[in-house]
């Protein structure tokens, strides 16, 4: 890993660097470093196995950070390639033609967080909610408790007695409660 | 396959088969959701020339419970009561998932006789969910009776489990640090009797389902994966195994006691349906003899579970980390990103069905038979709960 | 005396499917009198034919109860692939919107008369998935229920008993949900249209 990592910041500029176990590594890489960055992984690095793609919400840094996590069959090991994107108006370059099965990863982040991939294949189609209406529902913003009672009939509790009131009004139904 | 009939399949301009349902050459029909011929709750779009396939698309979303925005709002003790519910047939997988992501990310050691019972509940729910899918494989080429004998004996592998956990489908039983519980006593005794039970429905499914020549006529040659298609799907597991990877999580990154025990990874030679169905039908076996050696080895004592903090208050250190383990149908995973407070920031799940399901069933089923095309589903182990989550 | 029904407008159809769907207000059918109804009755709880729609994580215990353990045909109940050939409708747990819209559109497709139970706790009050944005909280207030059977997930044995609890109900005549949605026809449609959002089926689908 040591030596893969010399390799690779010579030829690239890696921003920050996460050692998070021995054959797990996290990097990040400037946005429009990406594409080239991870075609390298795949062609000269033997990094051949897209495991997914993950997405996570800052949003208090106005930011959605994409994690592309490439897995090593010879070294058993794995590279998270992290990337910032704006969150207004969050597009990334698509990276269905260096793998065929990463248009459903990006067509249910373009639903989850709007995240746009312009040319992936089917991306615009609705993949896994129908009909949706509001912020798209992975987003830190929106709140799914509100929502869900606000559009569901929520079924009211169970009732709660004090046990201690409940047994005597059950055992001397003739006393006054206190 | 070379000598396709080019005439009956649609045009193909820019990449994209035209598909002119105006000229009476195709028909479109509807699979699913309500459909006994798929897996789970899903429906496949398929375009049909004669009864030939032209075209596919799945539509998946009709189980999706929104768990990744579920577990942000929950305080990581509380996420593993949902997390075990992500895979129906196999929720020991998530649990232990979820749990060693935790532990990543905190740095908790777990004792020796838990990482023993967890990797007995694996090899158990791995069991359980080939037992389920062997009934679905055969069911769907036509031979019912099998189901009938292999479900029900995934019935008593679920009564261990509730010997073990006091649950019999969702068991909770992983949590960080260990386990819940030590094994009841006599209880190996009991998984002996199973196993010899599962042996024997084994070798009759073997008679009957291996040996039968209009089994292996319809599921030679059905869904062919090739070797280039592997990495370029990212296909998994025993569907990748038969192509002829040596790839097993379980003997590559070893996890919970897999290192200890003695196994070697089952492979074949051209993945198709016949030989993927081989393949599971030897990890079964294999699952039988990793049961066995863990009831021989496992410590007879030992602590269980490592002391966690208060789960009220548990606040894990800030991170994030990807965890894998082999489930029945291949490698899940979880990666998880904390920022240091009681809730994780960001959890997401990685099952297998999710390429298996979608882009590679779209590819393998353009040409196959109609009739064929749920057994095609079946041999792949798609699971849809894990699809959508 | 008979009541006066406005037809149905299916307005959310295109034209040329406008066609194939009736527009007639779905009718309440009264029961039959004295032992006629008993013996249809009988007939009917002896018979339950289930739609083969595993709706939910609950379609898990379906499959254990229809092989050999469990065997649920010898109370006389056979899974069915279609709803028209079926009585019994099983909501296998939580429902997701686009399941709902199929929920809404096979339970309308059985012939009357027609059985519902609800199976787990997420079909009573959300259970695990109360504050999920996509999944409902309760399924009565969409279609109507005969039985339901609590747990999470409700084991074989649980699910036989509420089989036969449904067939005491059903013998005593007290089955008659599928009136009851006629009845309360728009109350129902009324709260399916507010979470189906995309309502491009036909409102009542013979």
């Amino acid at each position: 890993m040591k030596e893969l990592l010399q390799r690779l910041s010579d030829r690239f500029s890696l921003k920050e660097i996460t050692y998070q176990r021995d054959n797990l590594i996290f990097i990040t890489v400037e946005k429009s470093n990406v594409i080239p960055f991870i075609t390298h992984l795949k062609q000269h690095e033997n990094f051949s196995h897209l495991v997914m793609i993950g997405a996570v919400d800052y949003i208090e840094n106005g930011t959605f950070q994409l994690t592309y996590l490439l897995h090593n069959y010879s070294l058993h090991a794995d590279i998270g390639v992290r990337v910032h994107v704006q969150r207004e108006n969050p597009v990334m370059e698509s990276i269905h033609t260096i793998w065929a099965q990463a248009r459903t990863y990006q067509r249910e982040i373009r639903e989850m967080f709007g995240i746009d991939f312009p040319g992936s294949p089917d991306v615009d189609k609705p993949f896994l909610l129908e009909g949706w209406q509001n912020i798209p529902p992975m987003r830190k913003d929106f709140d799914t408790l509100k929502y869900s009672q606000e559009t569901y009939f929520p079924r009211s509790g169970r009732k709660h007695y004090d046990p201690q009131n409940y047994m005597k009004q059950k055992l001397y139904p003739d006393k006054e409660p206190e | 396959m070379e000598d396709f009939n080019r005439d009956k399949f649609p045009p193909i301009v820019n990449g994209k088969p035209i598909i002119d349902l105006d000229s009476q050459k195709f028909l479109k029909v509807w699979q699913g959701p309500q459909h006994p011929g798929v897996t789970g709750n899903m429906a496949l779009e398929v375009t049909l020339s004669g009864d030939e396939v032209v075209d596919l698309k799945t539509h998946v979303g009709y189980l999706h419970r929104g768990f990744e925005k579920l577990m942000e709002r929950r305080k990581y003790l509380q996420c593993f009561t949902i997390v075990c519910r992500i895979c129906v047939p196999e929720p020991d997988t998530n649990e232990y998932v979820f749990a060693a992501a935790v532990e990543d990310l905190a740095g908790i050691k777990v004792p020796e006789k838990a990482l023993w019972l967890r990797t007995l509940t694996l090899e158990m729910s791995r069991l359980a969910s080939f037992l389920m899918w062997i009934g679905g494989q055969a069911g769907s080429l036509g031979m019912g009776t099998i189901a009938q004998w292999t479900v029900a004996q995934r019935d008593y592998i679920l009564d261990l489990f509730e010997e073990l956990t006091g649950g019999r489908v969702y068991h909770m039983y992983i949590v960080p640090g260990g386990v819940r519980g030590d094994v009841p006593e006599g209880f190996f005794e009991h998984v002996e009797d199973v196993m010899k039970g599962v042996e024997k429905v084994l070798a009759d499914v073997e008679i009957a389902l291996l040996n039968n020549a209009i089994f292996k006529k319809r599921a030679k040659g059905l869904g062919i994966i090739s070797q280039d298609m592997v990495d370029e799907y990212g296909i998994v597991g025993p569907n990748a195994r038969a192509a002829g990877f040596v790839r097993d999580i379980r003997k590559d990154t070893p996890y919970a006691a897999y290192d200890q025990l003695d196994f070697t990874v089952i492979t074949g030679t051209k993945s198709d349906a016949l030989e993927r169905t081989y393949v599971r039908f030897q990890e079964m076996l294999q699952c039988v003899s990793l049961i066995r050696q863990i009831a021989r080895r496992i410590p007879k004592k030992g602590a269980l579970y490592t002391q966690i903090p208060n789960p009220l208050h548990w606040k894990i250190p800030a991170g994030e980390t990807y965890i894998r383990a082999e489930a029945s149908r291949g490698e899940y995973g979880y990666y998880m990103v904390s920022d240091g407070s009681e809730y994780p920031r960001r959890v997401q799940v990685r099952g297998p069905s999710y390429t298996h399901a979608i882009a590679v069933l779209e590819e393998l089923a353009v040409g196959t038979n109609l009739a064929d095309l749920a057994g095609l589903m079946v041999s792949l182990h798609t699971c849809p709960p894990e699809i959508e989550r | 005396m008979k009541k006066e029904h406005k037809s149905l407008l299916n307005t959310d159809l295109p034209d040329f499917e406008r066609d194939y769907f009736c527009d007639t207000y779905p009718q309440e059918v009264k029961p039959l009198k004295g032992f006629i109804e008993k013996f249809l009755n009988w007939a009917r709880a002896q018979s339950l034919w289930i739609l083969g729609f595993g709706t939910g994580c609950g379609a898990i215990e379906l499959r254990p109860l229809m092989t050999a353990r469990f065997d649920m045909f010898r109370y006389g109940m056979a899974p069915r692939p279609t709803p028209r050939q079926s009585c019994v409708f099983i909501i296998g747990g939580y429902a997701s919107i686009k399941t709902l819209k199929r929920i809404v559109r096979s339970y309308e497709q059985i012939q009357a008369p027609k059985f519902v139970l609800a199976l787990g706790s997420c079909t009573i009050n959300g259970g695990m998935y109360f504050d999920s944005y996509n999944t409902i909280n309760r399924i009565d207030h969409y279609i109507p229920v005969d039985v339901y059977v609590t747990g999470c997930m409700p084991r074989p044995e649980a699910i036989i008993a509420g089989l036969r609890k449904l067939q005491e109900r059903i013998m005593q005549g007290k089955a008659e949900k599928a009136n009851d949605y006629i009845k309360n026809f728009e109350w129902y449609k009324a709260n399916q249209k507010k979470i189906i959002k995309d309502w491009n089926m036909p409102d009542f689908n013979w």
